[in-house]
């Protein structure tokens, strides 16, 4: 925890993507979309936004998660709810 | 993909979405679904050999959308037709159907599942609200873990966009997993919560393993969404009004949406709305066809259910002639406000039975 604290946001990010989608750092980058890895699919997709819940403390809407179509995209949505990246 | 028909169907159909998916009357419905049907029928014209030898001799363009050709739904279950190329095709789902052994093979591109659970939840959000909610599976976490992608499973994934911290009710065997269904409701008690599972699940391994438990839950912020099909409840003696009824006493659930859908059309749904009828969205329309002749009933005349969807271009599925009847009972003056037409679905054609083509048939 002491280690996360100390994260930027990008990295929390990062680190958010390659937990919930186990992926290595360096798949993710902002044009990352989703449906173009394995990893990333449906399932991936909602263990992903419910990490991406608890790391940043927002509660995403059904829209959110449709919009949520890259890593690009991911930021933006998180920049709406306060996050700054 | 770069062709020029895969481009003008994109067009119309993000110039379609952009309505309101219960506010057009009629008149507008029609005017904003006819070009992007008339674009789907002209691009599985030139991208499936299939449809376009189905189709032979008809015109480029239609005026209405009892004009547009339709396929068989059966047809489906035995082809895995294609309007894209092989290596574009991401998923295949399966469905297995009522009637017939061989399951429905049903060819994605992603283009066409991102529009499938684009167009499900702006549907389900007018039912819904946009905020995700608690939600109990009636399901076993197994469902979805088998990597062929049955209908069950595509179901439940697309319905887990309305839910955060998805809980099963049930465990591998089916049986009640009392354990998570009673840290459900404690966490829970206090604000609304989704339930989904499909029809029969939920009648036979909640509502009547809770009664035969003697058990009774009393989940009064829940909204029950629930899909699949009556064809076993009704053997069972089991309509939907006697359905909610079991819902509200053991389960004590008032807010019950029914859904209606074809496995060969996820996305576009009909949803059964607060005054116990199914709704047609902007993004789809119904018609009904009689048995016999095939033509255009009058509203109020039961048929065959014809299904039109504005989202499938990976496969030539946008118009499909069910093997369900159904009556339309209503356009543009439901008492929930929906614009569109208003219908509810009388069960299935009975295969051997042929009877006359006459408006009381199947509405008892
Ligand atoms: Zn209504």
């Amino acid at each position: 925890m002491a280690v996360k604290s100390t994260m930027s946001n990008q990295q929390k990010l990062v680190q958010a993507f390659c937990d919930a989608l186990g992926v290595s750092s360096q798949t993710v980058n902002d044009e990352l979309q989703y449906n173009t890895i394995r990893e990333w699919d449906s399932t991936g997709h909602m263990v992903l936004v419910s990490e991406l819940e608890t790391v940043f403390n927002v509660m995403l809407d059904t829209d959110d998660i449709i919009d949520m179509s890259s890593v690009a995209k991911a930021k933006t949505i998180l920049a709406k709810y306060g996050v700054s990246l | 993909m770069t062709n020029p028909t895969n481009l003008t169907y994109c067009a119309e159909f993000d110039s379609l979405f952009q309505h309101q998916v219960f506010g057009l009357p009629a008149l507008e419905k029609r005017a904003a679904l006819m070009p992007v049907f008339n674009a789907l029928h002209q691009h599985h014209l030139a991208c499936s050999q299939t449809y376009a030898r189905l189709t032979h001799g008809q015109p480029l363009s239609f005026r209405t959308p009892d004009e547009l050709p339709y396929l068989a739904v059966r047809l489906f279950k035995h082809y895995s037709l294609s309007s894209v190329p092989d290596n574009e095709v991401f998923r295949v789902l399966q469905s297995s159907g009522t009637t017939s052994q061989s399951p429905a093979k049903v060819l994605l591109d992603k283009a066409t599942s991102a529009r499938q659970s684009k167009a499900l939840v702006k549907i389900m959000q007018n039912f819904l609200g946009k905020q995700r909610l608690p939600m109990l599976i009636i399901d076993s976490p197994s469902v979805v873990k088998n990597k062929a992608l049955s209908a069950r499973a595509a179901g439940i994934q697309g319905m887990a966009f309305f839910g955060r911290q998805p809980v099963y009710a049930l465990n591998e065997d089916m049986s009640l997993n009392s354990v998570a269904i009673e840290a459900f409701q404690r966490q829970y008690h206090a604000g609304p919560v989704l339930v989904f599972g499909f029809t029969f699940m939920v009648w036979e391994y909640f509502v009547r393993a809770l009664q035969i438990a003697k058990q009774r839950l009393s989940m009064t912020n829940a909204t029950l969404i629930h899909s699949g099909g009556w064809k076993t409840l009704v053997d069972k003696q089991v309509d939907n009004p006697s359905f909610k009824q079991k819902v509200s006493e053991v389960l004590g659930i008032e807010r019950v949406h029914n859904f209606y859908g074809m496995a060969e059309q996820v996305g576009t749904v009909f949803v059964e709305c607060e005054h116990g009828f199914l709704h047609a969205p902007s993004l789809a329309e119904i018609l009904i066809r009689c048995p016999y002749t095939l033509k255009l009933q009058k509203m109020g005349q039961s048929g065959l259910v014809q299904v039109l969807s504005s989202i499938p271009s990976s496969y030539p599925g946008y118009s499909l002639l069910t093997e369900d009847l159904g009556r339309i009972l209503g356009e543009d003056d439901c008492l929930c406000g929906r614009k569109g037409k208003y219908f509810e679905i009388l069960g299935r054609l009975p295969k051997t039975e042929l009877r006359g083509c006459s408006d009381t048939m199947g509405a008892g």
